[in-house]
């Protein structure tokens, strides 16, 4: 396995990719809307730590942080159980 | 090793109560409705026959089989006569020996002498039952009125008709239609003067489907391969699994030497029980096509003229193209797509790569383009990611809901099956855009075509499922037993909401709201309903709803968990189950299990002796975003064409054009190749051991009938360039790798080359719990315990209709041809289609002055093509239809990035455009071509050399 580099993810991000991945949250959200709320933050999460990538998750929640993009209102009620990452390069 | 002949009983044997009876002094138990010749046959008597084969039912028109039954008048036909307890049968007696010579004697006069230079010598059932009645002269002799001049019809490109050979036994006919159920062929005139004919044509201008079941059922030489009578016949043969859809038929590969003969398909086969279609009974050409690429190719740059070199220089380019990238960009700049074209242990092996070698789980499959939303909705409602029912299964049903699938051409022998179910009486609904054939084609009508606007799937599942719940047509106690007692109560107070009534969506969805209450009683009220579908369910931004949508339609009418029933994906290409079972999906390893199961990766990490990453890695679409981003730089694609089968292809374009290692491992110089920059040859499935796992679930072995053109496989080859990377790998044959799997994956622990031999196939899961492997799943319980009804809110598209984009495509395939048309566009399948065209609806091409042949416009927000309209009342007005077989029509240029929320599946069947007429290619199709030019070629070679 390669040793980690020292310089990886230090590429700006663009700002369609930002939407896509804010986009992409949104139809999760969509879908789980008709549930609780309690239960749908937890579902809407809990799907994107299942099946995007650390890098995704870090992307996405820098860009909300940012305030680059304005998620759907369920998915950012969700970003607080979103794993951060915490990898460089995930 | 000889040829395989499967025992022809000349009649079906029956299922039912026994009966004895006593045959030339044996006595021999079988079931009631078993004929006497098929009784006979049991106890390995062979009763002279010609009309007669068991695939098809008797029709007692030769009359060589004639038998002598005690206290009974005359010679009765064995084939026609039932067996009867206590009966006893002579089959040879000097009366019967004289009358069967009389037959064949009659037969003969009208069939030429020519046995020596026929092309069936050593395979005619005619010559055999003359030998067998010992017919030894023709007292009619040859000079009387025969058919011998009779023109023989060669336009078919895979089997020639010679009337001159016909004995008007009319098994071609009957298989025609009874085993495929095309109804093409009949027999025109009467007596002497009856003749075998396709319509009022020729057999390639008929509506033949060129399936091969009537050259099959053929006993003389009339209807025979072209292959057979150029090549002459084969001397071995081995049993073998298509390379084509998901049916999965089995085939004898019979061969000269290394040389194919021709693909006869096996009895024996349990998916496809001796039937076939035209794709994998003749398209396998492609195999020894002259553009198969045969040696290793590298670059520097994809403008670069490809430059051969030994396999040892390709794969350290590859590997160090790979370990350069890791350690600028980081572990997970690099990453590699398997192919549901590909075996199982290619794919696992693939992914062992990944996970082992690159040190990330950056690895997808093309399921993600077809049935990832299937995996997602299964799993999630059932348990697991897979359809509930075997094949088989479809004899018992009583409703067939059909939604978003044509099985008459992507799944052609399954149709068979299932259009001989609707002759026996089960009924009908099909949901579809488009009036495909099964909604109407001879004796076959559906009780209801739901045409609906495309992407409107979800509200109409919705719909069903409302009049189900509010007409209490809920099968209380299966739901109350079976199934997650909250969920329930959640669903269906959602799905009792005014606005999921079938009155609220018609509106949108275009369908009569009493056709959708008459549809939903009819499957809600059948013994036996049973739901297949296609990916006109799951390539939809809510795919993965519509297919939970559709789990809670089976669970709500109790139809899960038994024979007849079910909920069954018709997978797009052969491999599909497979490759996602092998865990090539980028968040689990093979079983579907999580990355983030601790208990699972352990279990990994102690057999391959490596950390595993714990988090999910890149889907195809996330690969190709971050390339463009710049932080994806290195892509490892085996037998996978991404730049023709993915959505919006010039983002595609664009994310292969920035990365720096492009690893393409294929048969041909596929569209991907030309953004590559090393070049692995591949094999075709006659040149590796392997197997491949059905729609069906049923793993099936792949037997090799040559050696592999290039020298090596695919998992040798993934084998060494993982050894290159610093992980290197030891299998030493196929059976290891399927061994390993077995070891790792919970479903397939009794899975094992021997066992699969002993078997011949295998559904999983096969385990200690299930030796003998699972035909129908959730028979008890739900795989994941309790059923889980999940709402299913209708969230329209956003891709939407407009003054600028007025119509919508929806995209599909055709018979002939197969996915990107890699292998069937270099077989002679393009008699039947040498193009992509553009089914549009009257109404809309008198609207645009557009008539059938025209070259029109075709242009969405991705991009635009050109290709010819055809003008058709399949489609519906508003809809407008076209296939991707042919990499120069670019049909992918158009179809967005839009797709499923949950798995990324594209959206291919719903895209806005426009159509125009036009005179000229689009843009994108000009620089397409002269890019094709450029960055095939290779260095030494004429450009007419690659593809």
């Amino acid at each position: 396995m390669t040793k980690e580099p020292e310089h990886a993810s230090t590429v700006e991000i663009d700002a369609d990719y930002k939407a896509k991945l804010a986009h992409m949250a949104g139809q999760i959200a969509d879908f789980f809307k008709s549930y609780p709320e309690e239960q749908a933050v937890h579902s809407i999460a809990d799907h994107i730590n299942q099946f995007w990538s650390p890098r995704m998750r870090a992307d996405f929640l820098a860009a909300c942080r940012d305030g680059s993009i304005h998620p759907h209102p369920l998915a950012g009620k969700a970003i607080g159980q979103i794993r951060g990452g915490g990898r460089k390069d995930g | 090793m000889g040829l395989i002949k499967e025992i022809d009983y000349g009649t079906p044997i029956r299922v039912g109560g026994d009966v004895a009876l006593t045959i030339d002094g044996q006595t021999v138990t079988v079931p009631a409705g078993t004929s006497v010749m098929a009784a006979a046959m049991r106890l390995g008597t062979q009763i002279p026959k010609l009309c007669a084969t068991d695939s098809l039912e008797a029709f007692g028109a030769c009359r060589l089989c004639l038998v002598e039954i005690e206290g009974r008048r005359g010679t009765p036909a064995s084939c026609t006569t039932p067996a009867e307890s206590g009966m006893v049968v002579r089959t040879q007696t000097p009366r019967l020996a004289e009358l069967r010579k009389g037959v064949m004697e009659l037969t003969i006069s009208d069939h030429p002498l020519d046995c020596l230079t026929c092309a069936a010598n050593g395979d005619c059932e005619l010559q055999t039952q003359a030998g067998v009645v010992g017919l030894r002269e023709v007292r009619y002799g040859f000079d009387g009125a025969n058919h011998f001049a009779d023109a023989r019809d060669t336009s078919n490109p895979y089997f020639t008709y010679d009337p001159a050979k016909c004995i008007v036994c009319n098994r071609c006919a009957r298989a025609c239609e009874e085993v495929q159920g095309t109804f093409a062929l009949t027999v025109t005139g009467r007596g002497f003067a009856s003749r075998i004919a396709a319509g009022a044509t020729d057999f390639l201008g008929s509506e033949c489907v060129s399936c091969g079941a009537c050259v099959q059922a053929c006993p003389t030489a009339t209807l025979i391969e072209n292959s057979v009578i150029a090549q002459g016949q084969p001397e071995h043969a081995t049993i073998t699994t298509c390379a084509y859809c998901g049916v999965g038929c089995a085939f004898k590969v019979e061969m000269q030497g290394d040389r194919v003969v021709r693909m006869v398909p096996y009895k024996d086969g349990k998916a496809n029980e001796g039937h076939s279609c035209v794709k994998g009974r003749f398209a396998w050409g492609y195999a020894t096509h002259k553009d198969r690429i045969t040696k290793p190719m590298i670059r520097d740059k994809i403008t670069d003229p490809w430059r051969e070199v030994s396999w040892q220089e390709a794969i350290d380019r590859a590997a160090d193209g790979f370990k350069r990238i890791q350690t600028r960009y980081g572990r997970t700049a690099v990453g590699a797509v398997t192919s549901s074209r590909c075996t199982n242990e290619e794919v696992f092996v693939v992914q062992k790569l990944v996970r082992a070698a690159f040190g990330n789980n950056n690895v997808d499959t093309c399921a993600r383009v077809c049935h990832s939303p299937t995996g997602y909705g299964l799993k999630t409602t059932l348990g697991t990611s897979a359809g509930t029912q075997d094949f088989k299964s479809v004899d018992k049903a009583d409703v067939i809901l059909l939604i978003g699938a044509n099985p008459t051409d992507g799944h052609p022998v399954f149709a068979s099956r299932l259009k001989k179910r609707l002759r026996q009486g089960a009924r009908l609904i099909a949901i579809d855009p488009r009036r495909i054939d099964l909604v109407k084609s001879p004796h076959i009508r559906a009780d209801y075509h739901l045409q609906l606007k495309p992407g409107t799937n979800v509200a109409l599942i919705n719909a069903f499922a409302h009049v189900i719940v509010t007409e209490g047509l809920i099968d209380r106690d299966y739901v109350r037993e079976r199934c997650e007692a909250a969920d329930f109560e959640a669903w269906a107070k959602f799905i009792a909401e005014p606005r999921n009534a079938p009155e609220a969506v018609e509106p949108f969805t275009g369908v009569p709201a009493a056709d959708i209450r008459a549809a939903a009683r009819l499957y809600a009220g059948a013994p036996n309903a049973a739901i297949y579908y296609g990916l006109g369910v799951t390539e939809h931004s809510q795919g993965s709803t519509m297919v939970m949508g559709m789990a809670n339609l089976a669970m709500a009418t109790g139809n899960i968990g038994r024979d007849g029933v079910g909920i069954n994906p018709l997978r797009g290409q052969n491999n599909v189950q497979g490759s996602c079972d092998m865990g090539s999906f980028p968040h689990e390893l093979s079983g579907y299990r999580h990355v983030s199961e601790d208990a699972t990766r352990q279990a990994f990490e102690a057999m391959w002796g490596v950390p595993l990453d714990p988090e999910p890695g890149l889907r195809i679409s996330n690969m190709l975003d971050e390339a463009v981003e710049g932080v994806f730089k290195g892509l490892y694609v085996q037998g996978e064409d991404i730049a023709q089968s993915d959505p919006n292809t010039q983002h595609v374009i664009a994310g292969l054009t920035a990365m720096e290692c492009v690893v393409v491992q294929d048969l041909f110089l596929n569209e991907t190749a030309k953004y590559a920059h090393v070049f692995l040859p591949g094999t075709s499935f006659l040149e590796k051991d392997g197997t491949f796992t059905n729609a069906e679930r049923r793993i099936s072995r792949v037997r090799q009938v040559m050696a592999p053109m290039a020298g090596k496989t695919e998992w040798q080859v993934t084998m060494e360039l993982s050894a290159a990377l610093g992980y290197p790998m030891t299998y030493r044959h196929e059976s290891e790798i399927m061994d390993e799997i077995a070891h790792l994956t919970p479903g397939f622990a009794g899975v094992s080359y021997a066992r699969l031999d002993e078997l011949g196939s295998v559904q999983w899961p096969c385990n200690d719990a299930a030796p003998l492997g699972t035909p129908i799943m959730h028979v008890d319980r739900f795989v994941r315990g309790k059923g889980r009804f999940m709402i299913t809110e209708y969230v329209p598209t956003e891709e939407r209709t407009g003054p600028r984009f007025p119509l919508i495509l929806t995209t599909g395939r055709i018979l002939s041809q197969y996915n990107v048309g890699a292998q069937t566009r270099r077989t002679a399948n393009v008699a039947w289609h040498d193009e992509d065209v553009l089914e549009i609806h009257p109404f809309d091409a008198e609207n645009r002055g557009i008539r059938s042949g025209d070259l029109v416009s075709l242009s969405s927000r991705s991009g635009d093509i050109s290709l010819r309209a055809e003008v058709s009342e399949r489609m519906q007005p508003g809809v407008v239809y076209t296939t991707f077989h042919h990499a120069v029509t670019g049909a992918n240029v158009i179809t967005t990035d839009y797709s499923d929320w949950a798995t990324s599946c594209p959206e291919y069947k719903v895209t806005a455009v426009e159509v125009r007429r036009t005179n000229s290619l689009s843009q994108w199709q000009e620089q397409d071509r002269a890019s094709g030019v450029t960055q095939r070629r290779i260095a030494g070679q004429t450009p007419e050399a690659a593809e």
